[in-house]
């Protein structure tokens, strides 16, 4: 099913909560059809910005909000046409399965056999058909997390936002889930505002991120770009694990305690000129005559699919190198590290 | 967190009902009987009231009543409580349905249950009388209406200490075991203060209900020297409303204070069981 | 690092084959007397009133025979106190839910300083004494003959002490967060106040609206303080018939007539404690509905 979506746009939205500002003023594009992620450590702003665009809460004076043409930041959640899918699902105990999915199509007073059908139509995509007189709490998690999901597409929402749907499930079923929820989200088309402190989640559903913290925008951007360009140290922190290079810049290099590393291109601003940071999967391990840092195994993690190596006297910093899992290296035996050139990331 | 979703107008619509109920026959009556009760000039009407040793002596009374139920009550229903929370028996059930039954008597029902204890042909007249060839009656007077007061309130203070008791982390018990704590120690040390929020709510109100109580008084003699007896006698017998009026304000008084005293070492709503 | 002392020699106890019982028998076995004797303390009295009620004459105990005409007796004269009772028992609830359920409500979702105030004035007419509410009653409607003869004065009555027992045990359930996660879920799906009131919180707060009723109409079936006080020889209760014949008449037909009392209100006190409805009106903890919890359950999707 298609469903007509709407871009929105946040402005100068602000929010204070009893004398506190949770969230600064912030500007938001995000274009009809798209999948923006709100991603960010736990009190970031990331579900008040939410509940903002939901109509939970109003923005401080000065804020608005527009679905399309349409300046929504007057109207209340009742006339906004969203769908919410709220983290505990708040599926109403009372109904069933089919009565939670119809309620919103109940209250639009939409004839029954029309509903009937909608109602058919989402429990068949969700796979829920053989449980749509079940009372609620006769469901699994992910059962209850589909319900929730049939329930706000039913009303054709413009607009659909999720906060944290994935979070109370386990870790397995929350593997399986992302991918359904990316093949759904990419099928229906329709403005999404996705909620999460997960970054599994957030690149694999977003079409874009915006990581958030402490009440501020840190960076809008695509996956990619979030994860290979972070733009400042919080981003580089929070999205995947990050190491950090500090030493003296000399001759186009940067000289570490274990050796030296070409500086980037992008390097050329003073106050980033001594430190570098890059990703652990972007280190190999080489011989140590020819290798670029050299130091010693301190400690190794068999992890499965790789080996996280803890490398000392490198830099000033223990450094993190995943290499293959099939690599098995004692504790204080001598290494070599390199680097791949385009993944040394500077940060302001 | 701003409540979008509850509308003022609704609030008030939905609350409306209640406070105009509560208004009409609670709140306006009461203005009108603390007014009453000042007979147009209320310093002197109070005073003289206060000074009054019958009155005062009732009121006393009432109190040395109350707290000696309450305290006799409170090392009953721990004690009984604790059992009760935390042993599995056969019949636990019923047992504890037959122990909260009294619950709903009236005090009248409580003066009867006294009289079949204590009264002329009472249970313990009969069994003092093979024992000591004695027969002890004592329902008509201040020790049957301690024995009414603590009928009625025991059940009420074991329900809360049982609840109270459910809620205790087992696991501090269990720490203190293996630092060798006897069983006493562990009820004093840990137990007790744990309890101790809820014992004093539970407290308050098994007091407050010992001040207002009449139904008992009633049953068991006319002439009991408890203050509500007394507001009831100058009420239908002298015809006396103001006095009537007076009392019952400063009856209220004491037991809100007592109420809101409690209430303020617990931190809590403590008229939670009346 | 320190290793652990040895462990202390234990000195050897003589084995005898009589021990003296430690302190813990001797507190369990006081904590079981005093148990018991409470539970005797309070249940044999019972016991012997309906024995009472059922036996030709009491004096002489059961040996003198059982008969059921104490009860037919008490049944012709005061039959319509018992009618009476429940007449005003369900009055007093038709009106309590109808004033209190919505008022639970907003005293549970109001965090206001306002709010809080009504809460402690509304808890008022049960913490004061109920002798006080009803002098005041009598003081300013004593004056309106027609009502103050009729039923409904003692209704009135009787809705005031019983409201902050139904606005609690209301405001109870609607407190929950959950609760309000389903309103909000309502709200998103276009569903107005008056809406999501009807089909989301009343049928989620019946946990609370059911003990609410069955303390109600347990308190006001037994309420006695307030309604002798405001009754007239048209307007007996229950308690007030009982009051009545504890002064005036054989034990045998007191008896009897508890026993009645004992029959209306046992069905009530049964289904609280099959409810885990405590005193307060309150549900117990474990028996609260648990919430619906999505990660209560990791079973393939």
């Amino acid at each position: 099913m298609k469903l007509a979506s709407v871009p929105i746009a946040l402005t100068q939205c602000a929010k204070t909560f009893r004398g506190t500002r949770v969230l600064e003023p912030l500007d938001l594009r995000i274009g009809a059809g798209e999948t923006l992620v709100l991603l960010g450590p736990s009190g970031c702003g990331k579900t008040t910005t939410l509940r903002m665009i939901a109509g939970l809460e109003t923005p401080d004076a000065g804020g608005r909000i527009a679905f399309g043409d349409d300046d929504v930041t007057a109207l209340p959640i009742e006339k906004r046409q969203v769908g919410m899918v709220f983290q505990s699902y708040a599926l109403f105990p009372n109904l069933t399965v089919r009565g939670n999915i119809g309620y919103g199509l109940r209250i639009k007073r939409v004839p029954t056999e029309t509903a009937r059908q909608r109602v058919d139509e989402l429990l068949a995509m969700m796979r829920l058909t053989a449980h749509a007189d079940k009372p609620i709490d006769q469901l699994s998690g992910g059962q209850r997390q589909r319900v929730a999901l049939a329930r706000a597409l039913a009303v054709q929402p413009r607009v659909l936002l999720l906060d944290e749907p994935l979070t109370a499930l386990d870790a397995r079923l929350r593997d399986t889930l992302r991918g359904e929820m990316n093949t759904l989200l990419r099928e229906l088309g329709i403005t999404t505002v996705y909620v999460t402190h997960d970054q599994a989640e957030a690149m694999e559903l977003g079409d874009r991120i915006v990581v958030m913290s402490a009440g501020r925008i840190e960076q809008i951007g695509s996956p990619r770009d979030i994860y290979y360009r972070p733009a400042n140290r919080t981003v580089a922190q929070f999205v995947g694990t990050i190491n950090r290079l500090a030493g003296e810049r000399r001759d186009g290099m940067l000289s570490t305690t274990g050796g030296a590393v070409p500086l980037p291109s992008g390097a050329t601003h003073a106050s980033s000129a001594h430190e570098i940071f890059f990703r652990p999967e972007d280190a190999y391990l080489a011989d140590p005559a020819h290798a670029q840092l050299r130091g010693n195994v301190e400690s190794s993690a068999f992890l499965g699919e790789r080996t996280r190596l803890t490398i000392g006297g490198a830099a000033p910093d223990a450094l993190l190198i995943d290499v293959a899992g099939r690599v098995e290296l004692a504790r204080g035996t001598p290494v070599g590290i390199s680097i791949v050139q385009d993944a040394l990331i500077a940060l302001s | 967190m701003n409540d979008i979703t509850f509308p003022l107008r609704w609030r008030i619509a939905l609350i409306a009902p209640a406070l105009a109920v509560f208004i009409a026959f609670w709140l306006l009556p009461m203005v009108a009987l603390a007014q009453l009760s000042g007979d147009g000039h209320a310093f002197a009407t109070y005073r003289a009231m206060l000074t009054n040793p019958r009155y005062m002596s009732s009121l006393g009374a009432t109190v040395l009543l109350s707290a000696a139920v309450t305290a006799a009550t409170l090392v009953l229903s721990v004690i009984a409580g604790l059992l009760l929370a935390r042993r599995e028996f056969p019949l636990k059930r019923t047992l504890l349905a037959l122990l909260t039954f009294p619950l709903a008597f009236p005090g009248v029902v409580v003066g009867f249950m006294v009289i079949m204890l204590a009264g002329r042909q009472g249970l313990i007249g009969a069994l003092s009388l093979k024992l000591t060839g004695d027969r002890w009656v004592f329902a008509y007077s201040m020790s049957g209406l301690f024995l009414g007061y603590l009928y009625f309130s025991i059940p009420r203070v074991i329900v809360t200490v049982m609840a109270s008791a459910t809620k205790l982390d087992a696991s501090l018990e269990e720490a203190a075991r293996s630092l060798g704590a006897s069983p006493w120690r562990i009820t004093r040390d840990i137990v007790l203060p744990a309890l101790s929020p809820g014992l004093i709510a539970a407290g308050a109100v098994c007091f407050a209900t010992a001040m207002g109580a009449f139904g008992t008084a009633f049953t068991l003699a006319t002439d009991i020297d408890v203050l509500p007896m007394t507001i009831y006698t100058e009420f239908t017998l002298n015809a006396n409303m103001v006095t009537a009026a007076g009392l019952s304000i400063v009856l209220g008084i004491v037991t809100w204070a007592v109420l809101a005293f409690a209430r303020s070492v617990t931190g809590s709503a403590v008229a939670a069981s009346a | 690092m320190n290793s652990i002392p040895a462990p202390l020699p234990r000195a050897a106890k003589p084995h005898s084959r009589l021990r003296w019982p430690g302190s813990r028998t001797w507190l369990a076995a006081g904590q079981w007397l005093v148990t018991l004797l409470l539970c005797a303390f309070l249940i044999v009295p019972v016991v012997m009133s309906i024995v009472a009620g059922l036996t030709v004459n009491y004096f002489k105990g059961v040996s003198s025979g059982l008969t059921l005409r104490w009860l037919g007796e008490v049944w012709t004269q005061y039959h319509g106190s018992v009618f009476l009772s429940l007449e005003v028992a369900a009055a007093t609830l038709l009106i309590t839910l109808v004033t209190g359920v919505p008022a639970g409500y907003v005293l549970a979702r109001s965090k206001t300083r306002l709010s809080r105030i009504i809460e402690e004035f509304l808890v008022l007419p049960i913490a004061l004494p109920g002798l006080a509410s009803a002098l005041a009653l009598l003081v300013v409607y004593g004056g309106f003959t027609m009502f103050r003869m009729s039923v409904a004065f003692i209704v009135a009555g009787h809705v005031v002490f019983t409201l902050p027992f139904m606005v609690r045990a209301v405001a109870a359930v609607c407190a929950s967060s959950d609760l309000r996660t389903l309103e909000e879920g309502a709200a998103s799906l276009g569903a107005s106040f008056f809406q999501r009131f009807t089909t989301i919180v009343l049928p989620n707060a019946r946990p609370g609206i059911v003990a609410g009723a069955l303390a109600v109409l347990t308190l006001s079936i037994g309420e006695f303080n307030l309604t002798w006080m405001l009754h007239t020889p048209d307007t007996k209760t229950l308690p007030v018939g009982l009051a009545d014949t504890y002064a005036s008449l054989r034990i045998e037909i007191g008896s009897a007539y508890t026993i009645l009392f004992f029959i209306m209100t046992m069905p009530l006190l049964v289904a609280m404690q099959w409810l885990g409805v405590d005193a307060t009106g309150q549900r117990s903890a474990a028996r609260k509905r648990v919430a619906v919890s999505p990660s209560s359950s990791t079973t393939t999707p």
